[in-house]
């Protein structure tokens, strides 16, 4: 299931960033990042999803909690550098996707 | 000063940088603590050098947490050689920026303190997942510093510019950390030390890791994915693209050395992929040279070339080889800075890059034409400058590994290279004074400015005035180093061969590490 979900995520973001328009290219980074943060979960092992809190928390079956630190900070950057794309987006020429040669 | 004080490398900067954004516009301390934090960076950059160029290895985990579960900080002859050379050349970038209107930019010193933190992080780090952290760092005041260079002038082209490498970057990043996913679901860890031999035991480690390298390839711009350094280093400001050409591209290649030889551990069945791709980055860079007409398009495109030469130390991975590569390396960063230097002093005075409008600098500015012949002589690898010895040891280095093949193309594309500069030399400084063309009558009758490419200072160029000693004088500094690199080559040798041993084996660094 969640490989599925990598896979369509991957999918829609090649197909958005070879569009023209800067915006859709935009969009398409925001898409591919989840799927990479997806990935970063799923290096954390499926099947160990239990709070690791309480007494004594079985470490075989408790949640990895480094993947999830990883994807914290590749959420954060990736969040910096989206924003930043936009601002690029909105400061070009207008009409500029529509060039032969933008 | 001991391992515990590593951190510091990218603590200072940051603290500075966050001091320093909060200034008014044209404060006057600021120029001065962006000073001192890269002089006191160069100062701890060289105790980093005399500690460990016996081949010892400083290492320090945040916290005092036990090895592997620590954030590591490492510094061995590599990274300290490394750190040496950046925080040189960032100091030499900087002085040079402060001579021209970029250096009075406000944010212009907390950016570069950024960008100084993320280098020092990527160079010290021992763990995959910090080095993309360091990575993006180093990148984000990168962004920044492409756009600002060039406000309220001619900005189309650098936004075209940021646009392509914005987006460029955050792929790869975005491909490395894909990597990163796939080496901790596949090794259970990111710690470099602990990936240690990794690859030979798991075919699964061992292709994700190769996922790693490849974007950072790609940052490295090796031939198939070149095409945006060429494109992006020419639209910012010269002070900036000296910068970058001497940090960014340098810490990826940096890292494939690092992860090759930790992970790999320089495993023979793989390097004949490296040495078919960095040959052809090598070719293809030199004649991607040949047809640009602008000084800083042809310097970028010999910098992809370079970068195949540098990246031959890895792909054939014996001892000399390392040491070639890595003198290649050192040798390389503070050449192309130099000539990025001179270059972009000229252009500042003159208004254009283009070779066409450019002529007889040599009379008029001897001490920068001095700078520039000597780095471009040194890049082509004519003694005794230091490009004779990195091109002399790397091609002896492919002979003795049999990659003869390699050895004829390093040769060949240093002719071409020769070729090229000889090109800019003649263009540029040589050729007789610019009376006779149109271009210069019309600026001297204070007529509209023409529509050059660079824009905004092409007034200046109707003035005698000079390029001044100051703008002039660091890209003669670094000019002078390659020189004294050059005829004292034998100290050098001697420590990157203790740095190439490092990468050998990396025995003492996993110990360091996991202490």
């Amino acid at each position: 299931m969640l490989a599925l979900s990598v896979g369509a995520l991957v999918a829609g973001a090649v197909y958005l960033m070879l569009d023209r328009t800067f915006l859709r290219v935009v969009i398409g980074f925001v898409l591919l990042s989840h799927a990479v943060n997806l990935t970063l979960f799923g290096s954390g092992g499926l099947f160990r999803r239990e709070e690791p809190l309480g007494s004594g928390p079985d470490p075989l079956v408790t949640a990895d909690p480094l993947p999830q630190a990883f994807v914290l900070t590749a959420i954060v950057i990736a969040f910096a550098i989206t924003v930043y794309l936009l601002v690029l987006a909105v400061t070009g020429r207008e009409k500029e996707d529509e060039e032969t040669d933008a | 000063m001991s391992p515990t004080l590593l951190p510091l490398l990218v603590g200072l900067p940051l603290a500075a940088a966050g001091t320093t954004a909060m200034a008014r516009q044209g404060a006057r301390w600021v120029p001065g603590v962006l000073v001192t934090f890269l002089s006191v960076n160069v100062l701890a950059a060289l105790w980093l050098v005399l500690s460990t160029h016996t081949g010892d290895v400083l290492a320090h985990g945040v916290g005092l947490w036990p090895g592997g579960i620590a954030i590591p900080f490492v510094a061995d002859t590599l990274s300290a050689l490394m750190l040496l050379v950046t925080s040189v050349l960032s100091l030499v970038c900087v002085a040079f920026a402060l001579t021209s209107e970029l250096g009075t930019v406000r944010l212009f010193a907390p950016l570069v303190l950024v960008l100084t933190a993320g280098v020092n992080g990527a160079l010290l780090t021992a763990d995959l997942f910090n080095l993309f952290v360091f990575i993006e760092v180093m990148l984000l005041p990168s962004y920044g510093l492409l756009i600002l260079a060039r406000r309220g002038e001619g900005t189309l082209g650098s936004v075209t510019g940021s646009r392509l490498y914005v987006t460029f970057n955050l792929f790869v990043s975005t491909v490395f950390l894909a990597g990163v996913a796939f080496v901790y679901g596949s090794a259970g860890t990111v710690n470099l030390a602990e990936l240690a031999g990794a690859a030979a035991q798991s075919p699964a480690v061992s292709a994700a890791t190769a996922l790693c390298l490849f974007a950072l390839g790609m940052k490295a711009a090796t031939v198939p994915t070149h095409g945006w350094l060429a494109r992006t280093y020419p639209s910012t400001s010269p002070a900036v693209t000296a910068l970058f050409s001497g940090l960014h591209t340098k810490v990826a290649i940096y890292a494939i050395y690092r992860v090759y030889a930790m992970v790999f551990e320089g495993d023979q069945r793989y390097l004949w992929i490296g040495v078919v791709v960095f040959s052809a980055t090598m070719v293809v860079g030199v004649l991607g040279a040949v047809g640009e007409d602008t000084m800083r398009s042809i310097l970028a495109f010999h910098m992809v070339s370079q970068i195949g030469y540098i990246l031959l130390g890895v792909a054939l991975f014996t001892p000399a080889g390392l040491a070639a590569g890595i003198f290649y390396l050192l040798h390389h960063m503070i050449v192309k800075a130099s000539l990025f230097l001179s270059a972009g002093a000229i252009e500042v005075r003159a208004g254009t890059g283009r070779l066409d409008r450019l002529t007889g600098f040599a009379r008029r500015e001897p001490l920068l034409a001095a700078a520039f012949l000597m780095a471009a002589l040194s890049l082509a690898g004519l003694p005794p400058f230091s490009g004779f010895v990195a091109k002399l040891t790397l091609i002896l280095a492919a002979l003795d590994a049999g990659q003869v093949a390699a050895a004829v193309c390093a040769i060949a594309v240093s002719l071409v290279t020769l070729l090229s500069m000889l090109k800019i030399w003649n263009a540029v400084f040589v050729s007789p004074d610019p009376e006779p063309g149109p271009e210069s009558r019309e600026l001297s009758s204070g007529g509209p400015a023409a529509p050059e490419e660079a824009g905004g200072t092409v007034t200046v160029a109707a003035e005698p005035t000079r390029v001044g000693v100051k703008a002039a004088l660091p890209a003669l500094a670094l000019a002078v180093i390659t020189l004294g690199l050059g005829l004292g080559a034998e100290t050098l040798l001697s420590v990157v061969t203790v740095a190439a041993e490092g990468l050998i084996d990396t025995a003492p660094y996993v110990e360091a590490v996991l202490g």
